[in-house]
């Protein structure tokens, strides 16, 4: 029942905030033009005063200051950051803080409630409690599910949020259950590209807690983007299978092939001007710039298919670089 | 029987058995049907605001049972003086603007055509805490053909929030936030607790690039600031927000201090200067600029309010009489200004939609009730109200009993607190004084302001010559009389609610006179010589006498930082006119 307790007993989540807030804090930067918020959000994780955030252009400073929830506004110190996770990890000098322990981080499903803090809209200044929203997990799912639709580097899962959480200035807060417990924290506001909306989540403590220890140890050393280590050495390209694609002119051109090569790969599997490309495999494709994206996942001497309109039919072909005889053809990794 | 009676308590059996399982905790139901409780009681004061062309609208809560409610100034400003207002039972009714605040965006209108309207009662924001459980009520989008409010829920996100003012004059100080969904059309709404007491009027919310729909941001003004504002909305005047005549900014560690004040304003009067630290405003701790702002924008101009500063480690409490926000003519023109600031729907046209159709081609001739309830006069928003209250305030204070037909001049004798008699005759045109050894007789010049004597008392003698020219002349040979509002009266041992307050001006002097809105009477009255001088104070007390005179027993005559002279009143006369 403790998750119906929210409900049940409003007085819990004013108990919640009140032990919660102070782990909190301010986090002032770079920025303050043209839509970039000079602050964000962090979470206290250490009594001496180490803070967790998000990696942004908001710590690309020399000063960089962090708010306490007493009024403190204490000089931070970057220690590290994983750019490929984009968390980030700062010192201030203090002791005493009350802190969340990442150890002790809990592990979240879809239909949990949960609360989140934040310093959003940079609404709360110099002792002022940051804000609290109360949500649920809708569900846990990985970013990387559809590619190209959100431009983040992080592909790991998050918790997506039924609240609007993520807001100028919340990325680096802090989500926690109904009972305080620190679940994870508050990414950065990402907007599909494809409905234009945005996504509201947060990075389980437990897909970072590994990077974080290793910051604040000082031995972290970034890893490969497991996606990236995913692609070949020698990629396929368009070129490279007699394809000329329309020119990319728009913010998502369709792929539409302009010509086909003579003699070339895709000439003597059927392709014509003007197929609409589709699907590579079967992965959807959008956009021009998306199709030479995905062709990156694919050596550059395996078949790839593909599925075209040809006015109203559905046509698929089949491919192979030649390339391969003819190193020369192919394109740098 | 016995068969059919056995299967029957089976049957209850299995499905008590099978309702455990299936039904969540007691708590949770008990929750939930307290939750539907408080939106039953609630829904029924939420209005659906729509001026009288149909296009745009917001939303609004009646809070008495004749019919006064609240809204935004955003919400009404398209409207001009006359709205339609919709509610829960799917009837529209007619209603009249009153009084404006376009600093704290607040409007307060005045339905009609029913004797006892619902209503929702006003909580206590400052109890509200983060994490209480609220509801907001409105409609949003304008859905509601039928005027049923929609009901969104959240939680208190901040208390005490400061939003810096957007555009020239709109400045939401003290503001509760929220997650519940608030959009474009719920403006002006109500935010409940849950009990379904009105925590404040939804009207900002945090906009940035995800367009004008909810981001989990709203703001509510805090419903103990509109209490403050209630009684100045009421006299149907353009009401402004204080000033203290300081800037407070913070200093190396973040307390508020002051860095810059004007020397015309009271609190320079009092005492306070640059680099004095601010440690409280009225009756709230301070700590930092932000928390001076919150407790300063909470009040309406013309109020008196304690504070609190720090020099050299000493703390000095101070009673600080709060000037204008803006300029008269700042404020005429927000009034006029055509743009409006935050979320104005414009509905799409809906052929199906009979209520709003009726009202879109209502034609525009503003209905009769409402034309009676409506006077134009600059300054005011609506200034038939301002005679309303005026005459109320009059009415009452002349029920106490009148101080007789005769014109002629008053004549008070008694002792003085400090030792001696004094003989006062107030008359027409001039005043005297008797002490033991001096007789002191001012006459009433073009200009008051000129002769304020006996001297160090800030004037006394033309401030009592107002005193009897108000009661005798009555509000509307007095000079220029209007009903200010309601406002504290701390000066006052005696009065600790809010008082009903007139303003005459007369040969270049303003007075105050502040009534007991219970008993009708006069409990003090301030005469300022002008705008730069401490008023002078007198206040009246231990009525009741002869048969609840309105003469009281006893005046305390007070200047500056000192009393002046208390004077009982043993006797009390109207000479014949003519003599003299």
């Amino acid at each position: 029942m403790l998750a119906f307790s929210l409900f049940a007993a409003p007085a819990l989540a004013a108990d919640t905030f009140e032990q919660t807030h102070p782990k909190v804090v301010k986090i002032y930067g770079a920025g303050g033009f043209s839509g970039m918020e000079s602050y964000q959000s962090g979470i206290v994780i250490s009594p001496d005063g180490y803070i967790l955030t998000v990696f942004s252009y908001v710590l690309d400073t020399d000063y960089v200051t962090v708010g306490l929830s007493d009024g403190r506004e204490l000089d931070a110190r970057l220690i590290g950051a994983d750019p490929r996770l984009e968390v980030a990890v700062l010192k201030i000098e203090a002791e005493g803080l009350p802190c969340f322990d990442l150890s002790k981080a809990v592990k979240l499903t879809a239909g949990s409630r949960v609360l989140a803090f934040s310093n959003l809209f940079g609404v709360a200044l110099g002792d002022e409690p940051v804000s609290m929203q109360k949500g649920t997990v809708s569900i846990v799912t990985k970013l990387a599910a559809r590619r190209g639709v959100f431009e983040t580097p992080y592909r790991g899962p998050v918790y997506v949020i039924d609240a609007i959480t993520n807001n100028p200035g919340a990325a680096g807060g802090a989500l926690v259950d109904t009972d305080g417990c620190l679940a994870g924290i508050l990414g950065k506001e990402l907007h599909n590209s494809l409905n234009h909306t945005w996504l509201n989540y947060a990075l389980p403590v437990e897909e970072i807690r590994k990077s974080v220890e290793e910051i604040e140890e000082g031995k972290f050393v970034a890893e490969r983007d497991p996606e990236e280590a995913r692609k070949p050495q020698r990629s396929l390209d368009p070129a490279a299978l007699g394809i000329v694609l329309v020119p990319d002119v728009l913010e998502r051109t369709p792929p539409y092939v302009d010509r086909v090569l003579p003699s070339s790969p895709a000439e003597k599997a059927g392709l014509q001007p003007d197929d609409l490309i589709i699907l590579v495999g079967d992965r959807l494709i959008q956009s021009r710039r998306e199709l030479v994206e995905e062709m990156e996942f694919v050596d550059y001497a395996d078949p790839i298919e593909l599925t075209v309109i040809r006015g109203r039919n559905l046509l698929k072909f089949t491919l192979q670089s030649t390339a391969g005889r003819d190193p020369t053809r192919g394109t740098q990794p | 029987m016995n068969r059919s009676a056995r299967f029957y308590c089976i049957a209850l059996l299995l499905l008590t058995a099978v309702r455990a399982l299936a039904s969540p905790d007691a708590a949770v139901l008990e929750a939930e049907s307290r939750r539907i409780a408080a939106i039953e009681r609630a829904k029924d004061a939420v209005l659906a605001i729509f001026p009288a062309n149909g296009r745009g609208g917001g939303s609004g809560v009646v809070v008495s049972a004749d019919g006064y409610a609240l809204t935004n100034f955003h919400v009404v400003q398209p409207c001009g003086y006359y709205m339609q207002c919709g509610m829960a039972d799917g009837a529209a009714y007619d209603a009249v603007l009153v009084g404006l605040d376009p600093t704290g965006d607040v409007a307060l209108i005045k339905l009609f055509g029913r004797d006892v309207f619902p209503h929702a009662e006003m909580g206590d924001s400052d109890e509200a805490r983060v994490g209480d459980w609220v509801f907001a009520a409105g409609n949003p989008f304008l859905l509601a053909a039928d005027f049923q409010p929609t009901i969104t829920a959240g939680i208190i996100s901040g208390v005490h929030r400061y939003q810096l003012p957007a555009g020239t004059l709109l400045e939401y100080a003290d503001c509760l936030q929220t997650d519940a969904s608030v959009n474009p059309g719920n403006s002006g709404g109500p935010l409940f607790d849950d009990q379904g007491m009105v925590l404040g009027i939804n009207g900002r919310c945090s906009f940035e690039k995800r367009g004008r729909v909810n981001v989990g941001v709203a703001y509510a003004i805090s419903i103990n600031q509109i209490k403050h504002f209630m009684g100045v909305l009421r006299s149907g005047r353009i009401v402004d927000h204080a000033t203290l005549g300081a800037r407070v900014g913070r200093d190396d560690e973040g307390r508020a201090v002051v860095k810059e004040i004007l020397d015309s304003c009271d609190a320079y009067r009092r005492g306070l200067r640059e680099g004095d630290e601010v440690v409280g405003f009225g009756g709230r701790p301070v700590n930092s600029p932000n928390s001076f702002l919150n407790a300063l924008g909470i009040y309406p101009k013309g109020w008196r309010v304690p504070m609190s500063f720090r020099r050299d480690g000493r703390r000095h409490d101070i009673l600080v009489r709060l000037a204008g926000y803006h300029g008269r003519e700042e404020l005429l023109k927000a009034i006029g200004a055509k743009k409006s600031p935050p979320p104005q729907p414009t509905p799409k046209p809906d052929k199906n939609r009979k209520k709003s159709e009726t009202l879109k081609n209502a034609a525009p001739a503003v209905p009769q009730i409402v034309a009676d309830h409506y006077k134009r006069k600059e300054g005011f928003s609506n200034y038939y109200y301002n005679e309303l209250e005026r005459k109320n305030v009059w009415d009452g204070w002349m029920s106490q009993s009148k101080p007789g037909e005769s014109r002629g001049p008053w004549k008070l004798t008694g002792p003085l607190a400090s030792g001696g008699e004094y003989a006062l005759v107030i008359g027409e045109s001039d005043a005297s004084l008797k002490l033991s050894s001096t007789e002191i007789k001012w006459t009433a010049g073009d200009e008051l302001g000129d002769t304020l004597l006996p001297p160090h008392s800030g004037g006394m003698m033309p401030a009592l010559f107002l005193w009897r020219r108000l009661a005798v002349e009555g509000p509307d040979r007095f000079g220029d009389v209007y009903y200010y509002g309601t406002a504290p009266l701390p000066g006052s041992d005696r009065f600790d609610g809010l008082a009903d307050v007139l303003v005459g001006s007369y040969k270049g002097v303003v007075c105050r006179f502040y009534f007991d809105p219970a008993e009708g009477r006069l409990l003090a009255l301030e005469m300022f010589p002008d705008e730069e001088s401490d008023p002078c104070e007198i206040y009246f007390s231990d009525y009741g006498g002869k048969d609840g005179s309105m003469i009281p027993g006893k005046m305390r005559v007070r200047f500056g930082d000192e009393d002046f002279a208390t004077l009982r009143i043993e006797g009390f006369k109207i000479e014949k006119q003519g003599e003299n």
